[in-house]
């Protein structure tokens, strides 16, 4: 085995395992529910016929008394008690070491396997666990007459790895006799494809040998293959067979989406109710579906950004021809890389689903653990987020869950003397809203204590004594280094290390976090995420003939500068927009812009979170494609600029950080400035 | 190739460029290409010693300058003027600088032998930022320790918290 496909296989692994655990802690909820039984069971046997044939013995022969569990349950012999869930979920915890080939010191898999065969009351039968012809078509009725069976390998499966000398001998298992070569499509040696397989191979199969029972065979080999009833007279190699109405093609997928694949009307009724449930649990796997390592994908969206810049330039160079065939041309360009950039941002996007398996094992580990019985509910798990995100939310989302249950979910005992409901409640919850995506976690425990925060962040050192700090900058303290609210630290929830890697991780991010909390009644922690890193709609705007770029979802409105406004004042700045009052910011001062300001300047609103800020600008230029790259380490002192953007003229504009922008206009706004103004 | 394994022996490969009076010398082993003078974008609130971007190919790049680090006057630009397009290690990581140069001279091989270190008593050039110096042609070459300088314009703390 090459460790192309062993990679393969592990990555394989990982996706079932993921479904596997989510499909066991949805049977924690309803046991009753054949369609997950049905999952697991194709999970595991999934697991088990790859590992089998990736040569992984060991692991397969685990597998098989875990799957044989879920095989009575299946068959009605069985009911799933918390007990079996304890054992698979621990059962499934042992796979990732089986996969590296890790040693088992302590026993834990012997105990396991005892447990599942206690379980089954002993009795469970040894089979050869590599046997993987039992699985969905044990149920299926076979031909009565004897049969032929015609098979050829697809065009990639001996570059895939398969292997025909096992799949005959496999076959020969199930009966097969009088097989032979069909050689008909054997090219001349000099046009030989050493990687492609051009014989194809024909037997006798026994009546009853049903086709569930060959497609399980062909479960792992990408290949094509016919089973008709034989002829009477002897085989005739001619191909005769493709005029057979019966005749059932599969060109099984290699492997994940295999135990799916079952033709619909031919299969017997009692497969076809089984896998039924199946499409909607695994989503788009079901359907064609490509695997691509991750490295690849980054890379076309480099040159897709690369693109997009020569594309402006294109434009801009189209502009200045007035050429009108050149011009037409570029309209073209432009018209293609923006549907190149959309398809390749599409294809990073990743549910939010992919990370939730995790969050349910946590909360149910925690909640065991700690005696917190707590509900975890998710909403919105389809929500999608470009990869690079989705992979750096993990930690965070893991860090808030935690402390959610180990601090903000009161003790048993505690929540029995409020009005509560005696099980906890922690929502997860994840929307789009414009370019931005929200995830929440909400929980109704007892609450963020303002004056106990304050209290430590003053005994910390973190704030004087006297601060003055509204309710949300007080929350926010939680995310300093080295803060802790925690009496005890708890081996849960750390060390006080944690929330500031949080809030660090956000950060780089580009995104923000914010916290509601209202004592007795809960706690809700709002992560805002930008959709992609990569590229945004950006606002052009120039000051001083300089040029800079405002991320698009951030702009709320332009408006012009009155012109009494046009000069600027000792205190705060506010527009009265509509009734309410914005603060402005002057970037030409901010930035100590040389020059004077033209008679017309405008000002952006521009929103983060709830609040708005103006910015005042001398001049709109347009919107355009930006192409986010970072600043240097040299510059990451500047807070004002998020990154860095190439225009069309090949000359670099920077991206403003609203978000930092909003914070210092909310300085501006602070009470004491505002009514100066307001009087005004 | 650093300084250190040039006092063990052997000899380096610098490329030689003036900045103002002073002439310096940067290994060519840092060096991934020169380019004319171009369109720097300034970075508000960046400071004098890093204190704009450029674009190098496709990518933004930090233009860094020197003579402010190595307290050398400026002198002006000219049609001789130059940016050198460096890879160093920035925090312990791989990072794309560039730096402006008054000109370019030469590619010259320098022997372990002739670099010296900087007099205690040169009190002209922050002593921390210079590897060494060695005698060229027209007087003394520096040898800026460009690891050093870098670390401390990215710890640099900002005048004005933009």
């Amino acid at each position: 085995m090459t460790d192309d496909m062993a990679a393969i296989f592990r990555e394989e692994v990982r996706d079932l395992l993921e479904s596997l655990e989510k499909g066991l802690l949805d049977l924690k909820a309803r046991p009753a529910d054949m369609g997950l039984v049905n999952q697991v069971f194709r999970d595991l046997h999934t697991v088990k016929g790859s590992g089998a044939m990736f040569g992984f013995t060991e692991l397969a022969a685990f597998i098989h008394e875990f799957e044989t569990v879920f095989d009575r349950i299946r068959a009605g012999a069985l009911a799933v008690t918390p007990e079996i869930l304890r054992l698979a979920l621990a059962a499934k915890d042992e796979i990732p070491g089986l996969v590296e080939g890790l040693a088992d010191p302590e026993g834990r898999r012997g105990q396991i396997l005892e447990g599942l065969q206690a379980v089954m009351g002993g009795g469970a039968v040894a089979e050869d666990a590599a046997e993987v012809a039992e699985g969905a078509g044990a149920a299926g009725i076979g031909a009565a007459g004897p049969q032929r069976l015609r098979f050829r390998l697809s065009g990639a499966a001996l570059a895939m790895g398969a292997r025909p000398e096992l799949v005959l001998d496999e076959l020969r298992g199930l009966g097969a006799e009088g097989i032979i070569a069909d050689l008909a499509d054997l090219p001349p040696l000099d046009r030989l494809d050493p990687e492609a397989c051009a014989i194809g191979w024909e037997m006798d199969l026994p009546a009853g040998v049903t086709e569930a029972q060959v497609e399980d065979v062909f479960l792992f080999v990408d290949a094509e293959w016919k089973l008709t009833p034989a002829p009477v007279a002897a085989a005739d190699a001619a191909p005769a067979a493709a005029g057979v109405a019966e005749a059932m093609t599969i060109a099984a997928p290699l492997a994940g989406t295999a135990t799916d694949a079952v033709a619909p009307g031919s299969a017997p009724a009692a497969v076809a109710a089984a896998a039924a449930p199946a499409p909607a649990a695994r989503g788009d796997q079901a359907g064609a579906t490509i695997r691509v390592p991750a490295e690849r994908l980054d890379a076309l969206m480099d040159s897709v950004g690369e693109l997009v810049i020569v594309e402006a330039r294109l434009t801009e160079l189209a502009r200045q021809s007035r050429d009108p065939a050149l011009i037409a041309t570029a309209e073209q360009i432009t018209r293609l890389a923006g549907g190149l950039r959309d398809a390749t941002m599409t294809m990073r996007m990743v549910p939010l689903r992919s990370l939730v398996g995790r969050f349910r094992r946590l909360v149910m580990d925690l909640s065991d653990k700690l005696g917190k019985p707590v509900d975890f509910v998710v909403l919105g798990e389809e929500t999608e987020l470009d990869k690079t995100v989705i992979e750096k939310l993990a930690d965070p989302l893991v860090h808030i869950l935690r402390n959610a249950i180990d601090h903000g979910m009161e003790t048993q005992a505690e929540r029995a003397a409020t009005e509560k409901p005696r099980e906890g409640l922690i929502e997860l919850s994840a929307r789009h809203a414009g370019a931005e995506v929200l995830i929440r976690l909400r929980d109704d425990g007892r609450g963020m204590d303002v004056a106990k925060i304050r209290a430590k962040a003053v005994a910390k050192g973190l704030i004087p004594a006297d601060a003055v700090l509204s309710e949300a900058q007080t929350f926010a303290l939680i995310f300093e280094p080295g803060f802790s609210t925690a009496e005890s630290v708890t081996e849960l929830s750390g060390r006080g290390v944690g929330m500031d890697v949080v809030r660090r991780t956000i950060d780089s991010l580009r995104g923000s976090i914010e916290i509601e909390s209202k004592p007795g009644l809960g706690t809700s922690v709002t992560l805002r995420l930008p959709l992609t890193l990569a590229i945004i709609e950006g606002l052009l705007i120039e000051v001083a003939g300089e040029r800079y770029t405002l991320p698009m979802p951030t702009v709320q409105e332009i408006v012009e500068l009155p012109p009494e406004k046009a000069q600027a004042r000792r205190a705060g700045d506010f527009l009265d927009i509509r009734g309410r009052f914005v603060p402005f910011l002057r970037l030409r001062s901010l930035f100590d812009c040389p020059g004077q300001p033209g008679a017309a300047q405008n000002v952006v609103i521009v929103q983060s979170g709830e609040t708005r800020v103006g910015i005042v600008v001398d001049r709109i230029v347009g919107t355009n494609q930006t192409v986010i790259k970072q600043m240097s380490k040299l510059h990451a002192g500047v807070r004002a600029v998020s990154g860095a953007t190439i225009l069309g003229d090949g000359s670099v504009a920077l991206i403003l950080d609203v978000q930092h922008l909003v914070g210092m206009g909310r300085l501006q706004g602070e009470p004491g400035q505002a009514p100066k103004e307001v009087a005004a | 190739m650093s300084i250190h394994d040039m006092h063990r022996g052997g000899s380096m490969t610098v490329v030689t460029l003036a900045l103002g009076s002073q002439t310096l010398a940067i290994p060519t082993d840092l060096l991934r290409e020169i380019l004319d003078p171009l369109p720097v974008t300034r970075v508000p609130g960046a400071g004098a010693l890093v204190p704009g971007v450029v674009n190098v190919r496709g990518s933004v790049v930090p233009l860094a300058d020197l003579k402010q680090a190595l307290c050398i006057p400026d002198e002006g630009q000219d049609d001789r003027s130059r940016v050198l397009v460096l890879d160093v290690m920035l925090g312990g990581e791989a990072a794309t600088v560039a730096i402006a140069a008054d000109a370019v001279h030469e590619v010259a091989t320098i022997d372990a032998g002739a670099i010296e270190a900087v007099p205690a008593s040169a009190h002209v050039w922050p002593p921390e930022y210079l590897s060494g110096l060695f005698r060229g042609a027209q007087g003394f070459i520096l040898l800026p320790n460009l690891e050093q300088i870098f670390s401390n314009l990215a710890n640099r703390p900002l005048a004005v918290q933009l």
